[in-house]
C-alpha cells in the first residue's frame, strides 16, 4: 500500500491533516485518500466541525430539563413555551471571517445562524449579536466596527428579521481577533419541528438555494487556525452573502415544511455539502450516493474537491420521502431558487461521490463521524488573584467627574450609533429592543399575549482573572437580565470564544469557564441547549481574553407585566436587592479610574442569585415594582445613571454605613438589582423580602433632574446623556 | 373594505401590512403575488409593503416597478382608487411614475431605524383625514434610501397643491424640505417612508399609524 495516492505529495497531505490524523484516515479507508477524500477528512475533522479539543469538556454542561425538547447536537436548541409552541435558538461565532472581511464576514454570520433556526422549521423572530472589538484607538478598530455593523444590518434588515439587542465591548485584547457572535431566535409548533436525523435508505437527496461557487473553500479550516501578519491574504476563504436569496429561502423552506415531503433537512454551513450530507447520513445511519454533475454550479470547470468544500451561502440539503420531489420543485421554482435532486440515500453506509462518470470519493461514513479525533489536551488552572476592596484604593478626588468618566468609557457608553442601523421593528412584535430601557429584549409571540425575552452576556475581564467565577457570572448575568424584565429564564445557548487550545493555560481557561458555567446552569435550572466553539482566536501568539458568550432566553407569560427601568417618577423609593461588600477587583471602576485590570472578580453566590431573582420576579408580577435594573458593569453608580437617563427623573442616593463610598457606588457585587418602588408598595415589599430571606436596602428617593449622592455629589441628567452618547460618534469620526 | 397587499420576492413588511389592514377594516387583505396580472375582483385598496423587493439590487424598487402586477396597480390608481406605498412601496411607486421625485441614499450613508417625530401637513386627504385633531405624531422609520429629492419646480408644486402630507420634525435622511410622504395630484396615491403599519399597537410602536388605515376606511 502506497503511503500517498497518485498526485498527493507529503506537503499536500500535511496541509490537510496532521500526521497522526492522516494515518487514521489511511486506516479507515484501507488505502491512501485521494484529494477529494483528504479534503473531506480535513474539514470534518477540523476543530470547527469536530469539536475535537472541546468535546470532553462540553459534556459537563447540563443539557436537559422539563422544558427542553432538543438539546445540543441538532442545528439549534428547542424549548417548550407552552400552548403547543416551541422557541428555537442558537448563537454562533463568525470571528475569523469578520476580521479578514468585516462586512461579508458579519453578514454571513447572520445568514448562517438564521439558517440554523429555520432549518428546524422555525420562523425566525429575532436576531441578537455580541461584538468585541479592539481598543478604540487601534488603527483597525474604526474600519472593523463600520464593516461589521453594516454587514449585520445589511443582512438582517433585508431578510426582515428584527435585530433587537446585543452587547459591544472594546478592549486591546481583541486588537488582532475581533469577535462577532450572532444569535437567532425562532418560533415553531412543537409538532412541526424538523431534524437532521430521520433519513432512511432509498430517499432522494435534494439540493436547494443558491448555486455552488468557489467561495469559502476551506473556511472551516481557516476558522480553526491562528492568524499571523499574512491573514489578510485569506480573504478568498470568506463567503459572500445574499440576504435576498436567504429571504426567499426562508419562505420557500417554510412552505415546503407545511407539506409532508421531508425526511430530514440540514443547512449547508461550515464545510458546505460535505458536512450537511454527512451529518444527515450519520444521524440516519444510511449511506449516500451523490452525482456532483447535478449540483447547481455558479461557474464551469469546478472540481469535485471545490464543490464538496465550497461554503457558498444560502444553500440547504433536504432528504425527501420518495416521490415527493415534485412538491419541492414547484415551491422552489416559484421562489426562483435552484432545486436539483443530486443523489439518494443507500444501504451501503458509505459516502460515494460521482463526478464526470467516475467515482471520486468512497468513504465509510461511520468511522468518518465516530473516529473523529478527540483530544484531552493538557490544561492548567489559572493562578487566583486577590480580591480588591475600596479601602485599598484612594477615593476619587471628584466623584461627579469619576461617574462621567465611567459613563463615557467604551463599555458603558451608549451604542445608539450601532443599533440605529438595525431594523428593530419589522414583524411588528418588538416590545423592547436596544433603544428601550430594559435589561433584555422582548419580542411578542405573534398573535398572543406571551413574549420571549432575550439577552446576551459575558464579562471577559472576569473570565480572564478567574475563569470559573467568570463562567458562573456570564450565566448568572443572563439569568438576572431575563428576571429583571419579568421573564422566567428557560435555557441558554453559548458561544465559546478562546485562544489556541494547544496551550495549557488557554485550555485551562476553557475548562474552567465550562466548569463555572455548568455549575451556574445547574443551580439556576438554566440548561444549555445549543452552542458553538471558536478556538484559535490568536494573532502572533496573543490570545483574546476568554469570552464564553451566553445567549439566554426566557418567557414572559403576560406581556402587560413586562418590566423595564425607564418608568421612574419623583417620589419613588429606590431600593437595592442584595448586599454590597464593594468588590472592585476586575471592575470597570478599576479599569477606567485606576487604569488597572487586576484582582479577583466578584464571587458569584448562586443560591443568593436564585433567591434574589425569584423574589424580584414575584414582586414584578405582583405589580409592586415600577422600574428594575440589574447591577453589573460599573455597579450602582452606572445602573443609577442609566435609570436616571432613561426616565428623565433624577435619583437621590444616600449612603450609610462603614463601606467607603467608592466601594458602595462602584463595587460590582453580584446578585443585585436596583428597584424603583411606589411608596405605598415599599412597606409590603420589605415584609416580603424579610420572609424570603432577601436583603432589601432603601437607598434613596427619585426626584429632580440629576443623580445626587448624599446631597453633596451631583451629576445632571443632561451631562450624563451628553457624555454617554458621545463615545461612538467620536470613535467613528461622526461627532457633530 | 376589500384590500390587496402586493407581495414581491424580498417584501418583508407584507405580514405587518396585512395585520394592520385586518385590525382596522376587520377583513384580511388578499396577498397578491407579483407574478399575477390582475387584482382580485372588487379590490378597493392596494398596498405596496416595505422590504427589499428583488434585494434592492439595481436600484430600490426598480425591478418591482416593472413586474407583472404593476399594470394592474396602475390601472387601479388611474381609476381613482387608493394605493398606499410604504418605504420600499414608496420607492416602487416612484419607479412606476405614479409619484414624482426620487428617493436617494440617506445623507448619513447609514441605514436608519428610529421612532421618527412627524408633522401631518395635510389632514385633508383620504389617507390622513383621521389626523385632523392630532397633527404631531411619532411613527417608526427603517430605511437606507429615504432621502427624497425632486427639482425645485416639482417641490414647489407639491407644496402648493397640498401633496406634501407628512414632514419630518427631525430630518433623519436629508430629504428635501423634510418630506416624509407625498400624494399624487389626484390624492389617491400616497407614498411615505415611515411605517404606519408598525404603529398600530401600544405594545409595539405606539398607535400613531392607525389613523392612516382608519382614514382610508372612512373614505371608502
Amino acid at each position: 500500500m502506497s503511503q500517498y495516492a497518485e498526485g498527493i505529495t507529503p506537503e499536500i497531505a500535511a496541509s490537510h491533516l496532521p500526521a497522526d490524523e492522516y494515518d487514521k484516515a489511511v486506516e479507515i479507508l484501507g488505502r491512501a485518500p485521494n484529494l477529494v477524500e483528504l479534503g473531506i477528512f480535513s474539514v470534518m475533522w477540523s476543530e470547527h466541525c469536530s469539536y475535537k479539543s472541546s468535546r470532553i469538556h462540553l459534556k459537563k454542561f447540563p443539557t436537559t430539563g422539563e422544558k427542553v425538547i432538543q438539546g445540543p447536537g441538532e442545528n439549534a436548541g428547542v424549548v417548550d413555551i407552552g400552548d403547543g409552541q416551541a422557541c428555537i435558538f442558537k448563537m454562533e461565532s463568525h470571528n475569523h471571517p469578520s476580521y479578514i472581511e468585516p462586512y461579508q464576514g458579519a453578514a454571513t454570520g447572520v445568514g448562517g445562524i438564521l439558517r440554523d433556526v429555520f432549518t428546524m422549521g422555525a420562523r425566525p423572530i429575532a436576531l441578537m449579536n455580541a461584538l468585541r472589538f479592539g481598543a478604540p484607538e487601534h488603527p483597525k478598530t474604526r474600519q472593523l466596527v463600520s464593516g461589521v455593523v453594516a454587514g449585520i444590518g445589511g443582512y438582517g434588515n433585508c431578510v426582515g428579521v428584527p435585530t433587537v439587542g446585543g452587547e459591544t465591548n472594546f478592549h486591546s485584547g481583541y486588537n488582532g481577533n475581533i469577535l462577532v457572535n450572532a444569535m437567532a431566535v425562532g418560533l415553531a409548533d412543537t409538532d412541526k419541528i424538523f431534524y437532521a436525523r430521520g433519513a432512511e435508505p432509498g430517499q432522494p437527496i435534494v439540493y436547494v438555494g443558491s448555486k455552488t461557487g468557489r467561495d469559502g473553500i476551506h473556511g472551516a479550516t481557516m476558522a480553526s487556525a491562528e492568524f499571523d501578519d499574512e491573514s489578510d491574504e485569506k480573504r478568498p476563504t470568506v463567503q459572500v452573502g445574499d440576504p435576498f436569496v436567504e429571504k426567499k429561502l426562508i419562505e420557500a423552506c417554510l412552505e415546503l415544511m407545511e407539506t409532508d415531503a421531508i425526511a430530514a433537512v440540514q443547512d449547508m454551513g461550515a464545510a458546505g455539502l460535505t458536512s450537511s450530507s454527512v451529518e444527515m447520513a450519520g444521524k440516519g445511519q444510511v449511506g449516500l450516493l451523490m452525482d456532483l454533475d447535478k449540483v447547481p454550479q455558479r461557474e464551469s470547470g469546478m472540481t469535485a474537491y471545490e464543490m464538496m468544500l465550497s461554503e457558498s451561502q444560502e444553500r440547504m440539503l433536504f432528504i425527501l420521502k420518495p416521490g415527493k420531489e415534485h412538491i419541492a420543485e414547484a415551491i422552489f421554482r416559484k421562489w426562483e431558487l435552484d432545486v436539483a435532486t443530486i443523489g439518494r440515500t443507500t444501504e451501503t453506509g458509505r459516502m460515494v461521490l460521482m463526478h464526470k462518470n467516475s467515482i471520486v470519493c468512497d468513504i465509510p461514513l461511520d468511522p468518518l463521524a465516530e473516529d473523529a479525533p478527540l483530544y484531552e489536551r493538557p490544561w492548567k488552572r489559572a493562578e487566583p488573584e486577590p480580591a480588591i476592596f475600596a479601602d485599598e484604593l484612594s477615593q476619587p478626588k471628584d466623584y461627579a467627574e469619576a461617574i462621567l468618566t465611567m459613563m463615557v468609557s467604551p463599555d458603558l457608553s451608549s451604542k445608539a450609533w450601532i443599533w440605529k442601523q438595525y431594523d428593530r421593528h419589522v414583524m411588528a412584535d418588538t416590545a423592547a429592543s436596544s433603544e428601550d430601557p430594559a435589561d433584555a429584549a422582548i419580542v411578542r409571540v405573534h398573535g398572543t399575549n406571551k413574549a420571549i425575552a432575550i439577552t446576551t452576556d459575558c464579562t471577559p475581564r472576569y473570565c480572564e482573572n478567574h475563569p470559573v467565577e467568570g463562567g458562573k457570572q456570564a450565566v448568572a448575568e443572563a439569568w438576572r437580565n431575563l428576571t429583571a424584565v419579568g421573564a422566567d429564564p428557560i435555557a441558554i445557548t453559548d458561544c465559546m470564544n478562546f485562544g489556541n487550545p494547544e496551550k495549557e493555560h488557554i485550555m485551562g481557561q476553557f475548562a474552567e469557564c465550562v466548569e463555572g458555567m455548568s455549575e451556574a446552569c445547574r443551580v439556576l435550572d438554566f440548561p444549555v441547549v445549543s452552542g458553538n466553539v471558536s478556538l484559535y482566536n490568536e494573532t502572533n501568539g496573543f490570545a483574546i481574553p476568554p469570552t464564553p458568550a451566553v445567549g439566554g432566553v426566557g418567557l414572559i407569560p403576560d406581556l402587560s407585566k413586562r418590566m423595564g427601568y425607564g418608568c421612574v417618577a419623583a417620589g419613588d423609593i429606590l431600593m437595592v436587592v442584595g448586599d454590597t461588600e464593594g468588590h472592585l477587583g476586575a471592575s470597570i471602576y478599576l479599569r477606567v479610574i485606576e487604569n488597572r485590570e487586576d484582582g479577583a472578580p466578584p464571587p458569584v453566590d448562586l443560591d443568593a442569585e436564585k433567591r434574589h431573582g425569584d423574589f424580584v420576579r414575584t414582586q414584578i408580577r405582583a405589580g409592586h415594582i415600577k422600574a428594575c435594573h440589574d447591577l453589573s458593569d460599573g455597579g450602582l453608580g452606572a445602573a443609577a445613571s442609566e435609570m436616571a437617563m432613561a426616565s428623565g427623573t433624577g435619583l437621590n442616593l444616600v449612603h450609610e454605613g462603614d463601606l467607603p463610598l467608592h466601594g458602595w457606588l462602584f463595587g460590582e457585587d453580584q446578585a443585585r438589582y436596583l428597584l424603583a418602588v411606589d411608596e405605598a408598595a415599599a412597606k409590603d415589599m420589605r415584609k416580603a423580602a424579610k420572609a424570603a430571606g432577601v436583603p432589601l436596602h432603601v437607598i434613596g428617593i427619585a426626584g429632580g433632574d440629576a443623580l445626587t449622592i448624599n446631597g453633596t455629589i451631583e451629576v445632571s441628567i443632561a451631562d450624563l446623556k451628553a457624555v454617554n452618547e458621545s463615545f461612538m460618534p467620536t470613535l467613528m469620526g461622526e461627532a457633530e | 373594505m376589500k384590500s390587496a397587499v402586493i407581495v414581491f420576492p424580498g417584501s418583508n413588511c407584507d405580514r405587518d401590512a396585512a395585520m394592520a389592514i385586518q385590525k382596522v377594516t376587520g377583513t384580511a387583505p388578499a396577498m397578491v403575488w407579483h407574478q399575477e396580472t390582475t387584482l382580485p375582483d372588487g379590490t378597493e385598496f392596494v398596498m405596496l409593503p416595505g422590504g427589499f423587493s428583488y434585494g434592492d439590487y439595481l436600484r430600490c424598487g426598480a425591478m418591482a416597478g416593472v413586474s407583472h402586477i404593476i399594470p394592474a396597480v396602475k390601472a387601479h390608481a388611474e381609476a381613482g382608487r387608493p394605493v398606499l406605498g410604504v418605504c420600499n412601496g414608496f420607492q416602487i411607486l416612484i419607479e412606476t411614475g405614479l409619484l414624482p421625485g426620487a428617493l436617494m441614499r440617506n445623507a448619513s450613508l447609514h441605514f436608519v431605524c428610529e421612532k421618527s417625530p412627524l408633522r401631518v401637513e395635510n389632514a385633508n386627504t383620504r389617507f390622513t383625514s383621521g389626523y385632523a385633531t392630532n397633527r404631531d405624531v411619532v411613527i417608526p422609520i427603517a430605511h437606507h434610501d429615504g432621502n427624497y429629492f425632486a427639482d425645485d419646480e416639482t417641490l414647489d408644486r407639491l407644496e402648493s397643491e397640498g401633496q406634501v402630507v407628512f414632514r419630518y420634525a427631525r430630518n433623519p435622511n436629508g430629504s428635501a424640505r423634510d418630506i416624509a410622504g407625498i400624494t399624487n395630484e389626484r390624492g389617491n396615491v400616497m407614498g411615505m417612508m415611515p411605517h404606519p403599519e408598525r404603529a398600530i399597537d401600544a405594545d409595539h410602536g405606539g398607535t400613531d399609524g392607525l389613523a392612516v388605515f382608519e382614514s382610508l376606511l372612512g373614505s371608502a
